[in-house]
């Protein structure tokens, strides 16, 4: 008979296949359950009865979501423990900051593949009929979940993450050498201090890492999105058409919008802050002069720049005699020449505007072909049609072929949660290296007193990379040991 | 007559699986092929060292000779790791050859219920798939309801020197043959491992005063828990002199004759124990390497060249070592060599070292892959005891990875198999800071007391000293301290001072505190006077308060595992038609089989849902 009390941590996952729907599970299961709920909703609610609370988070106080709430004493619940669900409304930001709230408290851990079953079933929750499809279940749970994990892993990312692991192995590696061989070998006695050099320089990188992860930041704060272009070519139609409502006055007089004009809103399930900016153009009257300003600042800081142009007045462009990047080149240029004559420009600014000329975070918009024959676009866009889209504000005209394209650019900038469950991961990843961070700060408190518990604090910190890259042994550790030294009488 | 067990082989596993049965009550026959050799100490003349030291001292507290036999013959001690944390001290000891041997003999003729004879053993004789005994050369058969077999270096063994191979165990002795093929004829995998030795030299022959002076400890502590033995009051130093550039060109010259790059050695030796020539040929910017002299024993010229492993042809090695200061008039005793044996992957064997293949066989030592006299010993510790288990029919008797670092060896080869010579470090414990030596006592000799290997009385001074150090921690953790009293302290040391009054515990908790500064405080002085607490329980009692935050998480830590090693999956379990585990999973495990869910997860290529799977397979 397997043990009953097995599970001693207090586990939490969002339970629920995707954020995109209109309501997510979040559970939670392990002795700290009741903690958790009277943490997050100020009290425990009236036990297997759904109860509508307000959600914050006890460290900020923020408020995240008003929620359905259930509570589960055990051993009547899922896994035979304490538990506690949060029905919360749909959405990466939401789902992501209750997550983040569940393991801020002391005690919680985000559920490793599986365990909510493995849990439940050494808990005798599942008969032996079950157990078949139990174990395909567990499988399909987890290798969903590793390769969901790996494609969150690729490139850049499981790139940074294999070098931090490799540089904590070395550093492993070195002290072990110390501990273990340098009474009798030729180990150099200044191994402890390259050690200690080389943990602050990880160190810092994954706090930067951590403070700086653009993805996660677009989901929770929302995604910058301008649209920007020459006076009256059809920016703020644009924009209501987006919104579905008149949120921009629009007007047929060139120059009607003057300040940016902001609105938040739910695209395809991604936060986005949509501005609408003043045209650019040189001008003379002050309050525009400040307009395009800011127009131009609200470019620069965007995430996706939405270019307008007056189709009928691209002839150049439609006909093939200049190249799509050449005109994105010159229009940028153009935006320059007016910061220059407002006299915004500086060198840092222009720069920045240089290495943002970049296809994958603008579309272009050919607006008013209603005054044009298809046939004289058609071969523009087969061969632009990534970045490129035809419209008519006016009429309707390719106004869902935009909004496809435009979700497309957007899935791409914040990463595509229905490929998976990125903020899921992501509080996963966001756990482990802040634990790692954690241990290697005390590792250096301790190198001065006992290098032996400072190694273990450099076991406990790649243990922690280790739950994201893959477990390090004590193998691993003797190889680079062997390789590195020469050890042995 | 039917022996309870019988040994095949008289070094370190031998030795101490005899004097294990036999301390357990069991008839005990050993056959070894040279009784002269028996407690051969074939490589280096010292005993212990870094996580060495500390299987020893297990060793020790569970009813084992080698401390014992170490601490009667030692010639220098020493503490190892003194400057490290006192989780790494490590004790090591230079060792009288000829005297270890003569007194591994003397113990184990004073058990009356050990038998001796001399001869080769050439064939496990295997019934119904069960040991009952053995024939040697000559043709006589004796029978046993359990055999351990510890052969060592010497299953077809080969020593090479330059281009030179010859037959042999070790030098100057034949090797032995036919057990392999009779194990293979009986499903056995066997392969191939090497080692070597460096050679040994007349110590008149050398110039010690151009040679760096190895002192012993000044207080040298000793091995063994019990008070039969007592510290050296004489020692006697080893020497240290380094390699040069010359000495690596010399050596260089014979690579073209060495047995290790001309392809004559094929099998595969320790990394960490390499020969002087993979040293300069792997480390090629080294332009020196440590080479120490250790004396081989208190009446005898002879020296041990540590640090020159070699197997290249004598001609060089002569060469190549009167280069080093202090050898330059060098005289050999004889060569280094390397050495080629069979041994059988020790994942053919269950936890209590008996073969998976065939019940009532045992295997200990170097023929399960390992190299090292302590990790030997423990092997042939374990055997013993498992041995003698089985014929009284009585349960086996395992120790888990946070017991003790021979649960780790053990638990390694079983689970995890081994390519090269497994040694023991002490980065491969998990929970190294509870497997100290200091408290090896604590941690194992309540085991042996149950198992019978201990007496009451050992068990009684065992029971008083723990009672001792648990008033002195009680005493810490009570009483409070006035500032006045304690800031002198706080000063000394630059920790910052206090206003309030706090307790003890807490002050020497501070990573620069030590209990040395501590004792002189007021109340202290006088509980530790009238008390008469020693500097070793003082010291005890440190390393109880620095590392409790550490201890309690490791036994947390080792409490959560051992959930998993709770769940047993049976003998016959069927991975293969298990889709759900991963092919490799389902590969490893059918061929390792292991015992519990905890072993099928140190398994590499067994992931976490390869475990969960299992689980519920096995479930209930």
């Amino acid at each position: 008979m397997v043990s009953r009390n097995y599970g001693t941590r207090t586990i939490f996952a969002l339970s629920s296949g995707s954020t995109k729907c209109a309501v997510a599970v979040l559970r939670v299961s392990g002795p700290k359950s009741a903690f958790a709920l009277q943490q997050i909703c100020g009290g425990l609610p009236k036990k297997r009865v759904a109860s509508v609370r307000k959600l914050y988070n006890p460290v900020s106080n923020e408020l995240l979501d008003k929620s359905l709430v259930i509570w589960f004493p055990g051993p009547q619940s899922f896994t035979g423990e304490d538990c506690a669900e949060f029905h919360v409304h749909g959405g990466p930001a939401v789902v992501s900051s209750v997550l983040s709230a569940l393991g801020s408290i002391p005690g919680m851990y985000p559920a490793q593949p599986g365990e909510f079953t493995k849990q439940a079933f050494l808990n005798g929750k599942l008969d032996l009929t079950e157990v078949e499809a139990v174990g395909d279940l567990i499988h399909a749970e987890t290798e969903a979940q590793r390769k969901q994990a790996l494609r969150q892993m690729d490139g850049d990312l499981s790139a940074l993450y294999s070098s931090w692991r490799t540089s904590l192995l070395k550093c492993l590696a070195n002290t072990e050498a110390f501990i273990d061989f340098h009474e009798e070998e030729n180990i150099e006695d200044d191994i402890l201090e390259s050690v200690s050099a080389k943990v602050t320089l990880v160190n810092d990188e994954i706090l930067k890492h951590l403070t700086d992860s653009r993805c996660g930041e677009r989901l929770r704060e929302g995604l910058n999105v301008v649209i920007v272009g020459e006076p009256n070519v059809g920016k703020s139609s644009l924009l209501n058409s987006i919104c579905q409502r008149p949120a921009a006055i629009v007007s047929p007089i060139a120059g009607t919008t003057r300040d940016v004009v902001e609105t938040a809103l739910n695209i395809s399930g991604y936060p986005v802050l949509l501005s609408d900016t003043a045209g650019l153009r040189e001008t003379h009257d002050p309050i525009e002069k400040e307009g395009v300003n800011r127009a131009i600042n609200r470019v620069l800081s965007s995430d996706l720049k939405i270019f307008m142009v007056d189709a009928a007045k691209q002839a150049n462009l439609l006909s093939g005699d200049v190249e799509l990047s050449d005109f994105v080149i010159s229009h940028m240029d153009q935006i320059k020449l007016i910061s220059k004559s407002l006299h915004l420009g500086n060198k840092d600014l222009h720069k920045q505007m240089d290495e943002q000329e970049d296809l994958s975070s603008i579309i272009i918009v050919l607006n008013k072909m209603d005054l044009l024959h298809s046939s004289e676009v058609s071969k523009f866009l087969r061969e632009n049609g990534d970045t490129v889209c035809a419209i008519s504000c006016k009429t309707g005209q390719g106004f869902d072929d935009f909004m496809y394209k435009l979700v497309e650019k957007i899935k791409i900038l914040c990463g595509d949660p229905s490929q998976g469950q990125p903020s899921l991961t992501h509080s996963r990843h966001r756990h482990h290296l802040n634990q790692c961070c954690f241990h290697l700060t005390q590792f250096h408190d301790f190198l001065s007193h006992d290098v032996v518990l400072a190694a273990e604090r450099l076991r406990l910190a790649v243990r922690e990379v280790g739950q994201i890259t893959g477990a390090v042994s004590a193998e691993d550790v003797l190889d680079v040991i062997f390789r590195d030294f020469c050890i042995g009488k | 007559m039917l022996y309870d067990v019988i040994v095949v082989g008289g070094g370190h596993a031998g030795s101490e699986a005899v004097a294990s049965a036999a301390n357990m009550g069991a008839q005990t026959l050993l056959i070894t092929m040279n009784l002269q050799t028996i407690g051969q100490m074939s490589c280096n003349p010292a005993v212990g060292g870094i996580a060495k030291g500390q299987i020893v001292r297990e060793i020790d507290a569970l009813g084992g000779y080698m401390a014992r036999v170490t601490d009667l013959t030692a010639i220098q001690f020493k503490m190892l790791n003194k400057s490290k944390g006192p989780a790494m001290w490590s004790p090591r000891a230079q060792s009288d050859r000829m005297r270890f041997a003569e007194c591994w003999r003397e113990q184990l003729e004073q058990m009356p219920n050990v038998s001796f004879f001399q001869d080769m053993v050439q064939e496990v004789l295997i019934e119904n798939g069960k040991c009952v005994g053995v024939k040697t050369g000559i043709g006589t058969t004796f029978r046993a309801k359990c055999i351990v077999l510890t052969n060592g270096t010497f299953l077809n063994g080969v020593i090479h020197i330059g281009e030179k191979q010859f037959a042999g165990g070790r030098s100057g002795e034949s090797n032995s043959k036919g057990i392999t093929k009779c194990l293979e004829q009986n499903g056995f995998i066997s392969g191939r491992m090497k080692t070597g030795t460096p050679p040994r030299v007349d110590g008149r022959s050398l110039d010690f005063s151009k040679m760096i002076l190895q002192n012993g400890d000044k207080n040298p502590k000793k091995f063994s828990f019990s008070e039969t033995t007592t510290p050296l009051k004489v020692q006697k130093p080893c020497y240290l002199s380094h390699t040069n550039m010359l000495t690596h060109e010399y050596l260089k010259e014979g690579f073209e004759r060495s047995p290790m790059f001309n392809g004559s050695i094929k099998s595969i030796g320790p990394r960490y124990c390499p020969s002087i020539e993979d040293k300069i040929n792997r480390f090629t910017d080294r332009e020196s390497h440590q080479i120490f002299s250790e004396p081989e024993g208190w009446n005898t010229a002879e020296i041990y060249v540590n640090g020159f492993s070699t197997s290249l042809p004598a001609d060089i090695q002569e060469k190549a070592l009167k280069t080093i200061p202090g050898f330059e008039n060098v005289r050999f005793f004889r060569p280094g060599y390397a050495i080629e044996y069979d041994y059988f992957p020790p994942t053919q064997l269950k936890h209590n070292l008996e073969t998976k293949l065939v019940e009532n066989l045992f295997f200990a030592g170097q023929i399960n892959g390992t190299t090292g006299y302590e990790e030997a010993d423990a092997q042939g510790l374990m055997a013993g005891i498992n041995a003698t288990l089985k014929a009284q029919e009585r349960e086996p008797f395992v120790l888990e990875r946070d017991q003790g670092y021979i649960g780790v060896l053990i638990d390694d080869l079983i689970t995890k198999g081994t390519e090269e010579p497994y040694r023991m470090f002490t980065s491969r414990a998990e929970y190294r800071m509870l497997l100290r030596q200091d408290n090896a006592d604590q941690r194992l000799m309540p085991l042996a007391h149950k198992l019978g290997i201990l007496n009451d009385k050992a068990m009684a001074v065992l029971e008083k000293k723990v009672s001792r150090y648990k008033e002195l921690i009680s005493y810490f953790e009570k009483t409070s301290v006035l500032p006045k009293d304690i800031n002198p302290v706080l000063k000394k040391v630059k920790s910052s001072p206090v206003a309030q009054s706090d307790k003890l515990f807490k002050f020497l908790s501070r990573p620069s505190v030590r209990a040395k500064d501590m004792i002189n405080v007021t109340p202290v002085k006088s509980f530790i006077q009238k008390g008469k607490y020693t500097d070793e329980e003082i010291e005890q009692l440190e390393i109880k308060v620095k590392y409790s935050g550490y201890i309690e998480k490791e036994k947390r830590n080792a409490l959560r595992l051992k959930e998993l090693s709770n769940i047993k999956i049976p003998k016959a379990f069927n991975y293969s038609n298990i889709m759900s585990l991963s092919f490799e999973a389902r590969e490893k495990l059918s061929k390792i089989r292991p015992n519990t869910l905890l072993q099928a997860s140190l398994i590499s290529g067994v992931s976490p849902s390869d475990v969960s799977v299992l689980l519920v397979y096995i479930g209930r």
